[in-house]
C-alpha cells in the first residue's frame, strides 16, 4: 500500500524511480544474490548470527514499523493539545507513550509547521531517519540528488515533490548529524473538523513528517 | 573525512526521484544485507560509529556507484576483515575455513524485539557544564581531520545560534577510532542560509547537530 497522497502529481517512470538503487544489470543483481547468500550462510555457520533473528528482523521492518506509527502520533497531536504540547516539548517521551520506542527513535524533536514555518529533514552525510516512526527511509532521502540539496535549494526540492509553499514561509531544514532524530509535525488540513484520529491519520503521508509533503486534503476521505 | 559521502551543497545529481508506492526492499538479497548488518552489531564487535566510517570510507566511485545495500555489505565485510571473524577465502564463497572467533554477544531471535524496543541511547553522564546555551552565538571550527566526523564540510567556519542543548552524547569522532566515547555536549545550531551559502541558496535557515568540540564561542564579528 501506498503511505502517499495519490494527488502528489505525476510521478517518474518507475524504472527510473528505483535509480540508484536499481542501476545495475540483472547479473549484478544476481551477483549480490549470490554473494549476500554466501555471507549469510558463512556467518550463521560460524554462530555470529542466529538465522531465526534475521526473519524477525526483516518482518519487524517490513510490516510492523513504518509510517503508520508517526501518523497516529500527528493525528493525536492535532486531536489533543495536551499531547501536542507535550510531543513539542518531549518527543521522545511522547510518542514512546503511544509505544513507540527504540532503534534509531532513542532521541526524538518534534518540529511544528505553521502558516509561517515550514520544516524539512534530511541527513546530508548518511541516512539517519527516525525509523520508530516512520520505519526504514525511501531510496530518494538516501540519494545524493536529496541529500546534496535539501540543504542549499530545499524549494528545488520541494519542486521535485510538486510542493509549493505559501509566499513569505520560511523554510528550514534539519541535517541529522547526531542521534537526534527528527518528526515533522505538518498542519491539520483545513475541513477536518470533528475527525476521528483514526480519520485524520489517514491523511498524514510520510512525506508530510519528513517535510517534502504535505497532508492529503479533507476532500480525499470520500476518494478512498 | 572530507569524502563523497559528505554530500550537503554539491550539485549537478540531478533531480530527486520518487517511487510510488516504494517497498521497504527491492529484492531479497537486501532484506538479508539489511538484517544481517543489524544482527551483526549485535556481536557488539563495533559500534555505529565505526559503522558509519567504515561506509563512508569506501573508495569515493565505488560508494557513488552502489547502492545502499550494496554499500552496507561492503562496509560489513571490511569490518568484519578488520577485526578477523571471516576471510577473504571464506567471503568468496562462503565456505568456514577457520575457527569462529569469540564475540562479546550474539543477537539471539528472542532477544530481538527487547533490543530494538531499547534501542541504544547515545547519551551519557558528563561531568563538566555545557559552555553553551540556547542563544549563544557561535562559530564552528575549521576542521579537515582524514578520520570520521560529523561536522558536515559545509558548515565549518560559519556563524550560528544555539537552538538546543540536548545533553551530552557519545562522540563520534573519538569514538569511530576505538578511542572510547568521550561524552560531549550536543547542541542544535542555526545558520542563517545565506551565511552558508551566500546569495545562492533557497533555504531559510538550517540546522546541524553540533558536538562542543566542534564550536568555539563568537566573540565579534568579522
Amino acid at each position: 500500500m501506498s503511505h502517499d497522497s495519490p494527488h502528489e502529481g505525476d510521478l517518474h517512470d518507475h524504472d527510473q524511480a528505483r535509480g540508484h538503487d536499481r542501476s545495475q544489470g540483472g547479473s549484478e543483481l544476481s551477483e549480490m544474490d549470490a554473494r549476500v547468500r554466501a555471507l549469510e550462510s558463512l556467518l550463521v555457520e560460524k554462530g555470529y548470527v542466529d538465522p531465526a533473528a534475521l526473519d524477525i528482523l526483516i518482518e519487524t521492518y517490513e510490516t510492523k514499523v513504518g509510517p503508520h506509527n508517526g501518523a497516529r502520533v500527528v493525528a493525536k497531536a492535532w486531536v489533543d493539545a495536551d499531547f501536542r504540547a507535550r510531543l513539542l516539548h518531549d518527543a521522545t517521551e511522547a510518542i514512546a507513550s503511544l509505544g513507540y520506542t527504540g532503534r534509531q527513535g532513542e532521541h526524538m524533536v518534534a518540529l511544528e509547521n505553521t502558516a509561517r514555518v515550514h520544516n524539512m529533514v534530511v541527513c546530508t552525510l548518511c541516512s539517519c531517519y527516525p525509523w520508530s516512526v516512520l520505519g526504514l527511509p525511501p531510496i530518494w532521502y538516501k540519494s545524493a540528488p536529496y541529500r546534496s540539496r535539501a540543504v542549499i535549494d530545499p524549494h528545488g526540492v520541494l519542486r521535485d515533490f510538486d510542493v509549493m509553499l505559501a509566499d513569505g514561509v520560511e523554510l528550514r531544514v534539519w541535517d541529522s548529524t547526531a542521534e537526534i532524530r527528527y518528526l515533522v509535525l505538518p498542519m491539520r488540513p483545513a475541513g477536518t473538523e470533528g475527525w476521528s484520529e483514526e480519520e485524520l491519520a489517514s491523511l498524514v503521508t510520510r512525506d508530510s513528517m519528513i517535510g517534502t509533503g504535505l497532508p492529503k486534503s479533507a476532500d480525499t476521505r470520500h476518494v478512498a | 573525512m572530507n569524502g563523497v559521502h559528505d554530500m550537503g551543497g554539491m550539485q549537478n545529481f540531478g533531480p530527486v526521484v520518487r517511487e510510488h508506492g516504494e517497498p521497504p526492499f527491492h529484492a531479497d538479497w537486501e532484506r538479508r544485507a539489511f538484517a544481517l548488518t543489524l544482527a551483526m552489531g549485535g556481536t557488539r564487535m563495533w559500534n555505529l560509529d565505526q559503522t558509519r566510517a567504515a561506509r563512508e570510507s569506501l573508495p569515493p566511485a565505488q560508494y557513488l556507484g552502489s547502492s545502499y545495500y550494496q554499500i552496507w555489505i561492503e562496509a560489513l565485510a571490511k569490518l568484519m576483515l578488520e577485526r578477523g571473524l571471516v576471510t577473504r577465502e571464506e567471503l568468496a564463497d562462503g565456505r568456514m575455513r577457520s575457527p569462529p572467533v569469540p564475540t562479546p554477544g550474539v543477537l539471539a531471535a528472542e532477544g530481538v524485539a527487547a533490543v530494538l524496543a531499547q534501542g541504544k541511547s547515545t547519551q551519557r553522564p558528563i561531568s563538566t557544564p555545557a559552555r553553551f546555551g540556547i542563544g549563544d552565538a557561535v562559530r564552528t571550527r575549521v576542521i579537515n581531520i582524514a578520520t570520521h566526523t560529523r561536522l558536515p564540510r559545509y558548515c565549518r567556519g560559519k556563524q550560528g545560534t544555539i537552538v538546543a542543548v540536548h545533553g551530552s552524547h557519545v562522540f563520534p569522532d573519538t569514538n569511530a577510532l576505538g578511542k572510547g566515547e568521550q561524552p560531549q555536549w550536543l547542541y542544535t545550531v542555526r545558520f542563517d542560509a545565506v551565511e552558508l551559502w551566500g546569495p545562492d541558496t533557497t533555504a531559510g535557515a538550517v540546522h546541524v547537530d553540533c558536538w562542543e568540540p566542534y564550536l568555539e564561542a563568537l566573540t565579534r564579528s568579522r
